[in-house]
């Protein structure tokens, strides 16, 4: 375990060197925050019909999934995918650790690392800096704000099993393209990402519930505005454990299944 | 000029076959580009099922919109793609290699590659552009099927246009060119709406600055024949494609210019 988290402290000192990166990051997500906060505006403007989320809490809902855009699973870890692409990959054999354990150890260091330098600046902005129309609001109470971290908490967990099955399926060159590529579009769309889950027409409600999706950007969001009781959060944190659990066990079972298989050229 | 043209597309076909080389996997990078940029049009119609009306907009009037930027923007990253990943050129070295050759620059750069799997937005953009234009009720003449023609085209020379002008930052500096994304990237969300629903300071920058609104917003206020909420005058509406070409062709001498500065990396 020791192990582990030292390497996850490296890589996270490591990716936090990218700065340059970062601000084109926060300066790309707070245009595209923007646009779709006007877009918003102007939908909600056109009906008088109460909607199952109220505006500010789409607004904010906007904001946090622009600013934790880096927690969002839709690629693996380039570097790794790389190294299985040139064979460098059999040096990962080598190390005398578990290499599920130490791929999930940098899959936290990638999704929090650059997460974090790219969060702060556009939660300044968008909390302080922005007009009240456009602005994000603070978290609905103490409570929501103490569900909120538990959840992304969750939500991170989930994030790095999806993204170590990402790293495992490069394994597989032609099939795991397919899946990288399409993969995204569905998490995209079903985390919240493009549209808040609650605005979905009514009859996909039951399905996005038991999505694994929905616990990445949709569920912290809400808490956080108090559009989901605090006091629900011992349900809703148990299913995102649930499907971390699922998703660990099926990214184990791939990677075991094509170790089994490997053969490194030697020279 | 002639033999330029000809050189031209020898390097197309070149590039084409190529990428058929590997059938499969360009069937799938088609494929699955394509059902990317769908799940984006899914987020749209999920808005309008849930909000009916954007402003005094239709879904039908939107879907005008989000087809004409999606088809222009798939033809320049086909087409312009050299000058996209130019970066690679000139961290590399090869664009010495370029100035040896007694052609032009700007014909070998975007002989570099013409990537054929941009076939896949392109196929959703015309897929959505013939939706639209299937539930309007557009009295198509001459003069309306050349200005949607015009409005296309007019936008791939505008993108042609931005990924020549971030081609020519990389002479001074690679670092943060994921800028450039903002403008790109950026202003296809951006223009999939119509220009009116934004803020007015934010809607100067995409007719002044960069002059997406002349490709898409007024060449649709001339097809759809609407009392245009931003009072633009008719002639706007027919000439502004034009502002498409000029723009690339003042990239063009930009780029001109940016050649004579260029210092190789001597590696």
């Amino acid at each position: 375990m020791k192990g582990y988290i030292s390497l996850l402290r490296l890589r996270f000192m490591l990716l936090l060197q990218y700065r340059i990166a970062a601000f084109a990051g926060v300066c790309t997500q707070l245009l595209f925050g923007f646009v779709r906060v006007m877009v918003f505006i102007a939908f909600y403007q056109s009906t008088s019909k109460v909607q199952p989320i109220s505006y500010e809490g789409t607004i904010t809902y906007i904001w946090l999934s622009q600013a934790l855009l880096g927690l969002l699973p839709w690629n693996g870890d380039s570097e790794l995918q790389t190294m299985i692409r040139t064979g460098n990959v059999a040096y990962e054999l080598c190390r005398p650790v578990d290499i599920y354990n130490l791929w999930f150890s940098r899959a936290v260091a990638q999704r929090t690392a650059p997460t974090l330098l790219r969060a702060i600046p556009i939660f300044i902005v968008a909390l302080l800096l922005l007009p009240g129309k456009y602005a994000m609001g603070y978290p609905h109470s103490c409570t929501s704000f103490l569900a909120w971290i538990i959840s992304m908490f969750g939500a991170l967990l989930l994030s790095c099993a999806i993204t170590n099955i990402f790293n495992i399926v490069t394994l597989w060159t032609v099939a795991g393209d397919g899946i990288t590529r399409l993969l995204p579009a569905v998490i995209i769309l079903f985390s919240g990402m493009i549209v808040p889950l609650p605005l979905f027409p009514q009859w996909m409600q039951g399905i996005l519930k038991y999505l694994p999706f929905s616990g990445i950007v949709d569920i912290p969001a809400r808490f956080y505005s108090g559009h989901i009781q605090p006091s629900q959060i011992v349900s809703l944190f148990f299913i995102q454990i649930i499907w971390t659990i699922l998703l660990i066990l099926m990214g184990k079972w791939l990677l075991s299944r094509k170790m089994k298989l490997i053969v490194v050229q030697g020279g | 000029m002639m033999n330029g043209i000809k050189l031209y597309f020898k390097y197309v076909s070149v590039s084409i076959q190529s990428q058929m080389q590997y059938r499969a996997s360009f069937i799938m990078l088609t494929l699955s580009q394509f059902i990317v940029t769908f799940a984006d049009f899914l987020g749209i119609w999920i808005l309008f099922d849930r909000f009916g009306t954007l402003k005094q907009w239709s879904m039908a009037e939107v879907a005008l919109f989000y087809g004409i930027v999606h088809i222009a923007f798939a033809i320049s990253e086909g087409f312009a793609r050299g000058f996209d990943t130019f970066s690679k050129q000139v961290k590399t070295g090869d664009f010495d290699r370029i100035l040896l050759r007694p052609r032009s620059t700007v014909l070998q750069v975007l002989g570099l590659e013409f990537q054929l799997m941009r076939l896949g937005r392109l196929t959703q953009g015309l897929v959505v552009l013939l939706w639209a234009v299937n539930n309007l009720a557009i009295h198509w003449t001459m003069v309306k099927l050349t200005l949607i023609l015009a409005a296309i085209l007019g936008g791939a020379c505008l993108f042609s246009g931005i990924f020549v002008l971030q081609a020519t930052l990389c002479f001074w500096s690679v670092e943060s060119l994921e800028l450039v994304n903002m403008v790109t990237y950026g202003g296809v969300e951006t223009a999939q709406y119509p220009l009116s629903i934004y803020s007015s300071w934010f809607r100067k920058f995409f007719i002044f600055v960069i002059p997406l609104a002349c490709i898409n917003y007024f060449p649709a206020m001339g097809i759809l024949e609407k009392t245009d909420p931003l009072n633009s005058p008719i002639w706007i509406h027919y000439g502004s494609p034009l502002a498409g070409l000029i723009f690339l062709l003042l990239s063009l001498q930009v780029w001109k210019f940016g050649v004579t500065h260029y210092r190789s990396t001597g590696s």
